[in-house]
């Protein structure tokens, strides 16, 4: 797949129809990739990577890229396209800037879980056929790439492109039983003081450090409410404790139906916080009151928050937690 | 100085003089009156509503006043909007004294000075400028460049007009940005009048400013064929610390709260350009 | 040089939170290491590191400094920190303890940082020597040895024991007080571990990087060099980097009103974050860029002015690990010294 992506990258390059080329970077292990702009044929040949650790997420550097001058070629994964398209409904990208390829995903790995498997020292992996070999100064490892694949992809919503200009592999399919609520329906079973316990758990161990906003497609505002010195929350580190649940209730609310679960926010936490399971359960309740909806599935459709109609749900009949 | 160097002395604000229409200056006693610590020229202090915010302003009564400190502040963040809003009485804390004086106790003795001032600029020279008024036979003439957008906008205007241009040795320069009714001083930038006046090379010239008239006032001092060890000006950063810690007020390796505010432009050569 | 056994770990840790809170690693409910305090049924982690520094003992991330009531036009300030008791933290990995040097080189030089300095004396700090670097791990880049970490003891661990080094006064006192645990330590099994260790070190990815092109005195030849622009490139501006990190000791001070009185208090701050300089007119690093180049100019090269060439960097690798994007102090002394 890389050969293939690079290939197309130098092509495009190379007859003009972008200038630039957003993807992935090697870095000095196999697994720390960068996302990278690349301006010229030489920088493709030399550090151009696609891996099964390519998983960040390339779209939101597309607000500030599709507004540079000529054409910017960006690979896309499924998941990817989810939060292009939805970054288009939201008028924050230019599409017509924008050469967008499709590649194929079939799960990342979270070198997370390598460490999780007490393996250290890694000095290079070999991919093969589901299994990684992975060579260590203290001795060779081999594992199963599901064993260590990240837990958003063992969810993973979709497979399916829903934006491209272009596809290498497959278009995809939707996957129909995905269990991505599971944890959602545990969490909703609790009592509310075993849910309370569960988050405080959580989130007390949050630093602030704002990368899982700073991360996230659907954070593109201008300033922050946070970075607001005159919001009364722009604190930076909690003064009490409860400040840092505030903070991630907020955010959640704020992209509530807009959240496509990409799972950026959970992947970069250095804290290892299950953001993700906060805009899940807006995503099912989203499911549940307003019918079927997925953030950027289709840019043109109206949004299930943005939009009034008579028989919407009324505000008492939504249920929550009976204290 | 205070040993817990974050925790403020209280200050209660004795006179209040509106300035110009956003500059005031406020006048700080200790409670019991008399000052709340001795300063050198040219250092600063953090000045705090609590509930509010701190932030760094310059001393710019003289250490030669035994009396009180004075702090002019121009009205442009919410801590200083909270100021000039205030009434005599209030009481506000006050840490420090903060940072690097200008050299009146050495280099600067016995040498002829020109101050060159813009705006509220004149605020952290003024302490200077009354310390060599106190001291006036440790100091060669002097010569005052000040200028502002418009009449209104000078600040000392009584003091400068009945005090420092009736001190011998004394030669005071003003200048407005535009023509203005009631005015027959110069008219022109600050920049173009200190080349217009062409001033003798032995001086030793103490800046501050907007960045725009330090950058071209240098500029034209340089032409002029004074040397960058002959000119001293003040900088100013975010602060929260004030006292070389907190991170944020560096220039490259210095830290303006510590090492500054006053530098001289030969040192400001080695430094990285982001200021 | 002692020796503990590791049969008696249990007993040696219950010895001494009896006399002082003891702190150390322990695998919390995601299976990461973070200092907590001992009690007895607590485990130490096997981990190598813990994923927050050492740091937060002596410079916690938030603090109380005073607080201020205020009533009509008086203000009155109250110095409320409480005194300081004992502590110890063990398990500190050698970067970490190397960080501590670098910590008291900003807050207990002139005017000292009370608050810091208090904290820094009521604790004693027992570093472990690593046996199990990682590939993220540098230090020796730094000239820090994690076979020999500094601090009040060290720790090995060999077969079956700990050995045990008193390093400071405060260590022998440590030593001292659980000496009916103790037995004589073996030097020749200390100098092996060692052996090991810097085997290992010699093998890592990183044991290769130098320090060559940054350092003191660079600034005018770095400051503008030309690869800022594609490192900070996909820089989210967010603090993690800060926040991991051992070293990075900048704070900002910020008052909260509580409705009865105003409590002020200092936080972490991150110079990655815009509103870091951000004054009321105007702000001396607008872009991504200045902000990025900042943290690693100061680490590389503005500390290193300042503290006769001692680097701002100690090489724990945990940028490496947390950073979202995978940039780091790594590749960007690679780029700077023309080796990426």
């Amino acid at each position: 797949m890389q050969k293939m992506m690079e290939k197309r990258a130098l092509e495009l390059l190379g007859d003009g129809t972008v200038n630039r080329v957003l993807g992935w970077s090697a870095g000095d292990f196999i697994y720390d990739v960068t996302p990278a702009v690349f301006k010229t044929a030489e920088e493709v040949q030399d550090k151009f990577l696609y891996n099964d650790f390519c998983g960040a997420n390339l779209s939101k550097y597309l607000v500030k890229e599709s507004r540079k001058e000529g054409k910017i070629l960006v690979f896309l994964k499924p998941c990817d396209t989810y939060s292009f398209n939805q970054l288009i409904a939201e008028h924050r990208i230019i599409r017509e800037n924008i050469y967008a390829i499709g590649v194929e995903c079939f799960g990342k790995a979270d070198e997370e879980k390598l460490r999780a498997k007490g393996i250290t020292g890694i000095t290079g992996i070999e991919m093969k056929d589901g299994t990684y070999t992975v060579h260590t100064v203290y001795g060779d490892e081999t594992v199963k790439a599901y064993e260590v694949m990240a837990d958003r992809c063992l969810s993973c919503k979709s497979k399916k492109h829903v934006a491209y200009d272009e596809l290498l592999g497959s278009e995809g399919e939707v996957v129909e039983d995905c269990n991505r609520f599971d944890m959602v329906e545990k969490l909703e079973a609790m009592t509310p003081d075993e849910r309370y316990e569960f988050w405080r758990g959580e989130l007390s161990r949050c630093i602030r450090c704002n990368a899982c906003r700073n991360i996230c497609p659907a954070c593109t505002c201008e300033q922050c409410v946070f970075d607001n010195p005159n919001s009364g929350v722009s604190q930076k580190a909690a003064v009490n404790s409860f400040e840092e649940n505030m903070f991630h209730i907020i955010r959640a609310f704020h992209v509530a139906g807009r959240c496509t679960d990409c799972g950026e926010c959970s992947r970069v936490c250095p804290q290892h916080i299950p953001l993700h399971l906060l805009n899940r359960k807006f995503i099912k309740d989203v499911n549940t009151f307003y019918g079927e909806y997925q953030a950027g599935e289709n840019p043109e459709a109206k949004p299930p928050l943005g939009k009034y109609e008579k028989n919407d749900i009324e505000p008492g009949e939504a249920g929550g937690a009976k204290a | 100085m205070n040993t817990e160097t974050l925790i403020p002395y209280v200050g209660v604000v004795t006179e209040i003089t509106q300035q110009t229409p956003d500059v005031k200056t406020f006048r700080v006693e200790a409670p019991g009156g008399g000052k709340l610590f001795e300063h050198k020229p040219g250092q600063c202090a953090m000045l705090s509503v609590p509930g509010i915010s701190e932030a760094m302003i310059s001393i710019t009564s003289s250490p030669t006043n035994t009396e009180y400190m004075e702090f002019s502040v121009k009205k442009c963040g919410c801590l200083t909007e909270w100021l000039h809003a205030m009434e005599v009485g209030q009481m506000i804390t006050v840490r420090g004294p903060y940072g690097r004086h200008f050299p009146v106790y050495d280099e600067l003795l016995g040498k002829n000075l020109m101050i060159v001032a813009g705006g509220i600029g004149l605020a952290p020279v003024r302490s200077v400028i009354n310390y060599v008024r106190d001291n006036r036979d440790k100091f060669g003439t002097v010569d005052i460049v000040y200028g502002s957008r418009s009449k209104d906008d000078l600040v000392y205007y009584d003091e400068i007009v009945n005090e420092w241009m009736n001190t011998p040795g004394f030669n005071v320069h003003l200048t407005i940005d535009n023509p203005q009714e009631g005015w027959d001083g110069h008219v022109g930038f600050v920049p173009n009048y200190v080349k217009e006046l062409n001033p003798d090379l032995d001086k030793t010239v103490l800046m501050c400013g907007p960045p725009i008239m330090i950058k071209f006032t240098l500029g034209g001092l340089m032409e002029l064929g004074f040397k960058k060890e002959q000119v001293y000006t003040t900088m100013e950063l975010r602060m929260k610390c004030g006292i070389g810690k907190c991170g944020r007020c560096n220039i490259g390796n210095k830290y303006v709260c510590k090492d500054g505010p006053v530098f001289r432009f030969d040192e400001l050569d080695e430094l990285p350009n982001e200021y | 040089m002692k020796k503990l056994s590791l049969a008696k770990l249990n007993d040696f840790f219950a010895a001494v939170a009896a006399k002082e809170t003891l702190y150390l690693p322990v695998n919390n409910n995601v299976g990461k290491a973070e200092y907590k305090k001992w009690e007895s049924g607590v485990e130490m982690s096997s981990a190598l590191n813990t994923v927050r520094s050492a740091k937060d003992f002596f410079f916690p991330q938030t603090e109380n400094l005073m607080e201020f009531k205020m009533t009509g036009k008086s203000v009155e300030v109250f110095d409320t920190r409480e005194e300081c008791e004992d502590f110890v933290i063990f398990g500190v990995r050698a970067c970490d303890a190397a960080s501590f040097a670098i910590l008291d080189s900003v807050y207990l030089v002139d005017p000292v940082d009370s608050y810091y300095k208090s904290r820094r004396e009521h604790g004693t700090v027992v570093t472990m020597a690593c046996s199990k670097p990682a590939e993220t791990c540098f230090c020796g880049t730094f000239g820090i040895d994690a076979a020999n970490p500094a601090g009040d003891v060290t720790v090995w661990e060999v077969e079956g024991a700990y050995m045990l080094r008193a390093n400071t006064e405060k260590g022998e006192a440590l030593l001292a007080s659980v000496a009916d645990l103790l037995e004589d330590g073996c030097e020749k099994c200390v100098e092996e571990a060692q052996a090991k260790t810097r085997a290992i070190l010699a093998k890592l990815p990183l044991a290769g990087l130098t320090t060559e092109g940054v350092g003191v005195g660079k600034t005018k030849e770095l400051f503008d060099h030309p690869a800022w622009a594609s490192l900070s490139e996909s820089c989210l501006g967010c603090g993690t980097c800060t926040f991991v990190c051992p070293t990075c000791q900048c704070y900002d001070v910020r008052d909260f009103d509580t409705g009865n009185g105003i409590k002020r208090f200092r936080c972490w701050d991150s110079c990655m974050y815009s509103d870091f300089t951000k004054m009321a007119h105007g702000n001396s690093r607008n872009s991504q860029l200045e902000r990025f180049r900042q943290r690693f100019m100061h680490k590389l090269v503005y500390y290193p002015d300042r503290n006769d060439g001692t680097f701002g960097c100690v090489g724990c690798g945990r940028c490496l690990a947390r950073c979202p994007i995978s940039m780091n102090i790594v590749k960007v002394m690679k780029t700077l010294g023309g080796k990426n």
